[in-house]
């Protein structure tokens, strides 16, 4: 998995590799991307991207509403032409190859686009004309996947009768029909219930682990992202502000260790004795009995124990919070960076 | 050129059509009505006009050119009226046909799928810019030729049988109807498919589209009252010169239209 980008936030000068991206493909590297650029008018939509993708990850493209992700995912199908910069997807030039590259990949879109007056059966059936899934093979693969999408019982009933959920399951078959080496998935657990948005999990990380697919993941759902992803990207107003694991972005949060201390409502003489305790930084009551503690260090957990007990207090809950990607984003954003 | 995309994305077209009843509607009442319900009351109509009121008919028919009135020569009153109308009165009215069938099947087909967001998943598919423009372009263009067909024979069948007793032949088939069968219908669907795409590339709804399009139909009403005021009329040179016009108006239509359908222009109006 590549660590280009060094798992940190990106400053303006982010595109100072040496060697151009373009040159560093290695046979593995499914999406390389270096410098790419794309405006409407006066908006950038996309500002500069420069990224690799290898092959089998699963990256996540995290951002607002308009960071430029769904933009990002036209210019790497060839659907949109790039104002500036390179790229090569499945070593293909988007732009010039787009047809070739387009067979090779599925998306899922942000809505799911399926004609309504169609039958599941009939969508499906017709994609796999448009993508040139071999005849023979058709009827099988579309079986297949309404049978996987649990779909088969009502295949043969106009798709606006179908719940959201439903649609988005099928927009799912839709962007597997092809069989893709690469996929670009757009929000793909909106709308669904908590048992079919796991199994989406279960098959992206499927799809990734098991089938050597790369899964390209827009998502504003950043537990998801952190569950899911390999590496992610964060997009702001069309530039990549940060890039790596979520590890190594979490990581680099600088907000020492936060504790969830659950103790007796009005318990005064335990507050005062964790606001003296060395190393603890910050002491909040988010509720009665409930503290949230800042501690600079995992050593000083122990102590916070000790501390309320030996003040007399009754201790319900001691609770260390990992930071996650969501407390990143936030941070990143200027948002509130703790829970 | 993938051909199987191509028909995929016709019979898919045409599918989806055939489910929408909001597009249904028009394409069965309007040619059921110029072609079946009207030939039939023009037909009734001689009939009740009184001899004396004939006269006026006279003297409209001695405003209509020269060519025209020779074409009648020979014929009875009534049977003259009969030809007149419906040989001639109604050849633009039948043009409508194929015109509105194309035009409301591209509406839908290009502004349709734009509106209904069907169009993006589309434009992530293999197909090319021009197998995609192909595929409307037929989607609503064979329908309009089998509607036209359709219509025709409607249209003579029961022309034929309700003026056999007046006239005494049949006035369908003819030549100058045959010319407009084969060479005008298909050049006028063209017309109407080809405004519907320059439309549908300006506008989000398939209502827009369609309304911003039946402007189309002017041309052809000008045909209509060109022929009553005694301005033309459809002799057989008129019709083929007026297909091969058509055709040119296409041709540009058509040209201009797959230069501008590109997936660029479309998924950045979604």
């Amino acid at each position: 998995m590549s660590t280009e980008g060094g798992g940190a936030r990106l400053g303006s000068a982010r595109s100072q590799h040496g060697r151009g991206l373009l040159e560093l493909t290695d046979g593995k590297a499914v999406i390389v991307v270096e410098g790419l650029s794309r405006r409407f008018g006066d908006v950038t939509a996309v500002n500069g991207l420069s990224l690799k993708i290898q092959e089998g990850e699963v990256f996540g493209l995290l951002g607002h509403n308009g960071a430029g992700k769904t933009t990002t995912i036209r210019l790497l199908t060839g659907v949109l032409s790039p104002h500036g910069g390179e790229a090569r997807v499945l070593g293909l030039d988007p732009t010039r190859d787009g047809p070739a590259l387009r067979g090779r990949t599925g998306v899922l879109t942000e809505t799911p686009a399926l004609d309504e007056r169609l039958t599941a059966r009939e969508n499906l059936s017709y994609y796999a004309d448009l993508y040139g899934v071999p005849r023979h093979e058709v009827p099988a693969r579309v079986e297949g996947l309404l049978e996987e999408f649990e779909l088969a019982d009502r295949a043969d009933e106009p798709v606006g009768r179908y719940s959201k959920g439903m649609r988005q399951r099928l927009a799912l078959a839709r962007a597997l029909l092809p069989g893709p080496e690469l996929l670009f998935l757009d929000e793909p657990t909106t709308g669904l219930d908590p048992v079919a948005a796991r199994e989406v999990r279960e098959l992206i990380v499927r799809l990734s682990g098991e089938e050597g697919r790369t899964v390209v993941l827009c998502t504003h759902n950043l537990v998801e992202a952190q569950r899911l992803c390999h590496r992610v990207g964060v997009l702001e107003h069309g530039r990549l502000v940060a890039l790596g694991t979520p590890a190594e972005l979490v990581r680099g949060l600088d907000r020492g260790l936060r504790v969830e201390v659950e103790l007796s409502p009005g318990d005064e003489g335990a507050v005062g004795a964790l606001r003296g305790l060395p190393g603890v930084l910050e002491v909040v009551e988010e509720r009665p009995g409930l503290l949230g503690v800042k501690v600079a260090s995992p050593r000083v957990v122990p102590e916070i124990a000790a501390a309320v007990v030996g003040a007399g207090g009754r201790l319900y809950r001691l609770q260390p919070q990992e930071p996650t990607l969501e407390d990143f984003y936030l941070a990143l954003h200027g948002g509130k960076g703790g829970r | 050129m993938n051909r199987r995309a191509v028909l995929a994305i016709v019979r898919k077209d045409l599918r989806a059509v055939g489910r929408s009843k909001g597009v249904m509607l028009p394409l069965v009442l309007v040619p059921l009505v110029i072609l079946g319900v009207m030939p039939a009351v023009v037909s009734w109509v001689p009939s009740l006009i009184p001899p004396e009121a004939m006269m006026g008919v006279e003297g409209f028919l001695a405003r209509m050119p020269e060519g025209l009135r020779a074409e009648l020569s020979g014929l009875e009153g009534a049977q003259r009226l009969l030809v007149l109308v419906l040989v001639y009165f109604f050849a633009p009215m039948y043009l409508i046909v194929p015109l509105m069938v194309a035009s409301v099947i591209a509406a839908d087909s290009f502004a349709g799928e734009v509106e209904r967001r069907t169009a993006e998943a589309l434009l992530y598919t293999p197909t090319t810019d021009g197998e995609l423009f192909l595929g409307k372009v037929l989607a609503a263009w064979l329908p309009a030729l089998g509607v036209g067909l359709g219509g025709f024979l409607l249209y003579g069948l029961v022309a034929d049988l309700c003026t056999y007793r007046v006239v005494g032949r049949l006035l369908f088939p003819n030549p100058m109807w045959l010319v407009l069968l084969v060479w005008v219908a298909p050049a006028v669907a063209g017309l109407g498919l080809g405004t519907m795409v320059l439309v549908s590339s300006r506008v989000r709804t398939f209502q827009e589209a369609y309304q911003l399009g039946g402007a189309v139909v002017l041309p052809v009403l000008l045909l209509v009252v060109g022929q009553i005021t005694g301005v033309l009329y459809f002799s057989l040179p008129v019709v083929a010169l007026l297909g091969l016009l058509l055709w040119a108006v296409d041709a540009g239509l058509l040209w201009y239209g797959a230069r501008t359908f590109r997936r660029e222009a479309l998924i950045t109006r979604l």
